[in-house]
């Protein structure tokens, strides 16, 4: 069944490439400044990562990948027109061209970097799957699960790596099956469930949800990579560039500190990495075929990678994220962008 | 008589009805109670956490709700029931989804002009209706300005369309298109002619034999892939493509039904007075086999207004869709019991007013004795 499927998807997608890049006249980035903004394939909804708020603005880490771009490409940030995907049809239309690039929480997996004919340009939120339990437990490490109910959404990887995991330590677990995510989310608050597991960044959603977020602990362990990043099409490498230092602008500016608050006074700064960053030294904006001021842009108008961390799912959110292994490299964590040289 | 004899008897009258249908027995006694209590039990709790402890905009401090925190119930749960707050937050994006909101009144046009573009073709004793039905004709031109754009009003992509607009257009749009079709589907079903009728069978039983979301999918995953580069039909068209396709081929079906009704007779004798094929089908079959046909037509109807919401799995924001996009803003979510029933009281009012109307309809067509 499995094999059957991936061989109709990989006819699917095959067809889909080689008219795509039959058909694929002008590069992606003469079309992007041809029509004047920019078609980001964005989450139909994900709390902190893509989601329409009350005004209808997007707002999440994922949009503001899209709005980086734009910045970068039209020196205008809200120059993004976002077209939702679903996770069923969001490799489709970053095919067919009806997005420039996909921003919505995708893992970056060799089988759709290579197969699926797609381009991920970096990462810009490392996941993985984790547990949360209730404090009054008194659990503080994954080790010491033994014999709990798990609460576990069917079919999914998650399933696999969480047999895994508790196999590997010695450990035995009951699971309780849930169909969705908020079956689960309703099973684990009726204590249905003693741990509740699915990605980590999922979990901090939910707890987000619940009516005493502070009474649930996400626990350090995580049992499964999953690096979610912006992709393109295969076969566009100078836009896959714009894309993929459009998010590197985002993290090297966090590194080198400067914010979308002081852009300006770092214009004057004596870093020559914070000058070549910022345009004052000119010449790297046209190798990638953008002005000068491009990284300037994208800092002022949507900020660091922190910045937009801090300001969609960070601690003082309700989604409460800590950065973990989204801080930079010298911070503990294992975001690191290439040099700006 | 007076008119306490006349109470007496009413009474007594209703007393009786009691008697008879509630408490005849022991066993339909103490099943009357119960269901009454079930009834009061459900009701009174629906009412209550719906209406009577439910915040709209502001909570029992007196305070206007701006996210999810300020709900009573969220703060002081188990007291309070209903936040309501989530619906007049999002109310625009409800009727509109995330079309700029400077240019909503051309929506509220259309809205307000919808039902005269339908009631000439709803109710055959209004006066003026050669006015209305000319305008039925205008109306989708008129509305395709309006809400897309065109020289003198700033275009709005499709993309941006949301909310009851997507679930009507679709709806609206849909049945409006699928049912000329139909009749021709159904008429070429029964023709003698061996390729149209083996073509529209073929067409009827493969539109019929897949499951709608898979011909959305078709539509919207497949159909670009085969186009060239740079024609990318538009996400809302393909979705009402898929729609129109498939509601054609159940209204062909229930006409169908309505054709094989008409008694030969009724053909043999258009004929003989000289009455051409289109002749005989315009004037004598379809005007019955039609009347016939409307119960199940106004069927398929009413499935395929819910159906619409089948959109969201390509990422369209209609209703549902939009509703889910409420609950996954930071602001909102968990307000699960809330966005769910107002969505299903809008989905129920359309769909409850199409099943009226056909009951209405059915009175009215009502010539034979039978």
């Amino acid at each position: 069944m499995t094999k059957i499927k991936s061989l109709f998807i990989s006819l699917v997608l095959t067809l889909g490439v080689s008219t795509a890049i039959a058909g694929s006249h002008g590069s992606t980035h003469d079309l992007v400044k041809e029509r004047g903004k920019l078609m980001c394939g964005s989450n139909t909804g994900l709390a902190g990562f893509g989601a329409p708020n009350d005004a209808g603005v997007w707002e999440g880490i994922d949009v503001d990948v899209c709005r980086a771009v734009a910045a970068a490409v039209f020196g205008d940030a809200s120059k993004v027109e976002y077209v939702p995907t679903t996770s069923k049809v969001r490799f489709t239309v970053l095919q067919s061209g009806e997005i420039d690039m996909l921003s919505r929480n995708t893992t970056w997996t060799l089988s759709r970097d290579v197969d699926l004919g797609l381009e991920f340009v970096g990462v810009n939120y490392y996941d993985g799957q984790g547990f949360m339990v209730n404090k009054s437990l008194g659990v503080s490490s994954a080790m010491e699960l033994d014999g709990a109910s798990v609460c576990i959404q069917v079919g999914t990887t998650t399933e696999m790596n969480l047999a895994d995991f508790f196999k590997a330590n010695g450990m035995s677990y009951e699971s309780v099956p849930v169909e969705t995510n908020s079956e689960a989310d309703a099973a684990y608050t009726a204590g249905r469930c003693d741990v509740y597991t699915t990605d980590a960044s999922g979990l901090y959603a939910s707890r987000a949800g619940y009516p005493d977020p502070s009474a649930h602990v996400v626990l350090p362990e995580i049992v499964s990579k999953e690096p979610l990043g912006p992709a393109v099409r295969h076969g566009d490498s100078e836009w896959a560039d714009i894309v993929r230092w459009s998010l590197n602008a985002m993290i090297i500016g966090e590194e080198l500190g400067i914010t979308s608050a002081n852009v300006d006074e770092m214009k004057s700064s004596k870093n020559p990495e914070v000058l070549r960053l910022l345009g004052v030294d000119a010449g790297y904006g046209a190798m990638l075929g953008l002005s000068d001021d491009w990284a300037y842009n994208i800092l002022s108008q949507v900020g660091n990678y922190s910045e937009s961390f801090e300001k969609h799912i960070g601690p003082n959110t309700p989604i409460n994220i800590q950065r973990g292994l989204n801080a930079l490299y010298k911070d503990g964590g294992i975001l690191y962008a290439p040099p700006f040289r | 008589m007076s008119s306490t004899a006349i109470q007496i008897i009413s009474r007594s009258k209703y007393y009786n009805w009691l008697v008879k249908n509630l408490f005849s027995s022991w066993v339909n006694t103490i099943l009357t109670v119960i269901a009454l209590i079930f009834v009061y039990q459900v009701g009174s709790f629906f009412l209550n956490w719906a209406i009577f402890d439910a915040d709209f905009r502001y909570n029992f401090q007196g305070e206007l709700i701006i996210d999810r925190g300020f709900c009573s119930k969220n703060i002081m749960p188990g007291e309070y029931g209903a936040c309501w707050a989530i619906i007049f937050a999002r109310w625009n994006q409800f009727m509109y989804g995330l079309y700029p909101i400077e240019e909503a009144w051309r929506v509220n046009l259309i809205y307000a002009l919808l039902p005269l573009a339908i009631i000439g073709i709803l109710f055959d004793k209004i006066p003026f209706r050669r006015y209305f039905i000319y305008f039925t004709f205008i109306f989708p031109f008129l509305a395709y300005f309006m809400l897309y754009g065109g020289p003198g009003l700033s275009v709005v992509g499709t993309n941006k369309w949301g909310g009851l607009l997507v679930t009507l257009f679709l709806g609206v749009t849909g049945i409006g298109l699928a049912f000329p079709l139909s009749i021709l589907l159904a008429l070429g079903r029964r023709s003698k002619m061996p390729i149209i009728k083996s073509l529209c069978v073929v067409f009827i039983e493969f539109i019929r034999g897949v499951p709608l979301i898979t011909l959305l999918f078709t539509a919207n995953v497949m159909l670009p892939l085969f186009l060239p580069d740079g024609v990318n039909p538009d996400n809302l068209l393909r979705a009402l493509v898929a729609v129109t396709l498939f509601q054609s081929a159940y209204m062909a079906e229930a006409i169908r039904g309505g054709l094989q009704a008409i008694p030969r007779g009724q053909v043999e004798a258009a004929q003989s007075l000289g009455l051409s094929y289109w002749q005989t089908t315009r004037k004598i079959v379809l005007p019955q086999a039609l009347k016939i046909a409307i119960p199940p037509i106004v069927n398929t109807c009413i499935g395929l207004f819910k159906d619409t919401s089948l959109v969201l799995i390509i990422g369209l924001f209609d209703l549902l869709g939009i509703g889910r996009a409420a609950l996954a803003d930071m602001t909102w979510t968990k307000l699960y019991y809330e966005v769910y029933v107002f969505i299903s009281l809008v989905f129920f009012i359309f769909c409850f007013g199409m099943s009226r109307y056909s009951l209405y309809l059915e009175k009215k067509l009502k010539t034979d004795n039978s």
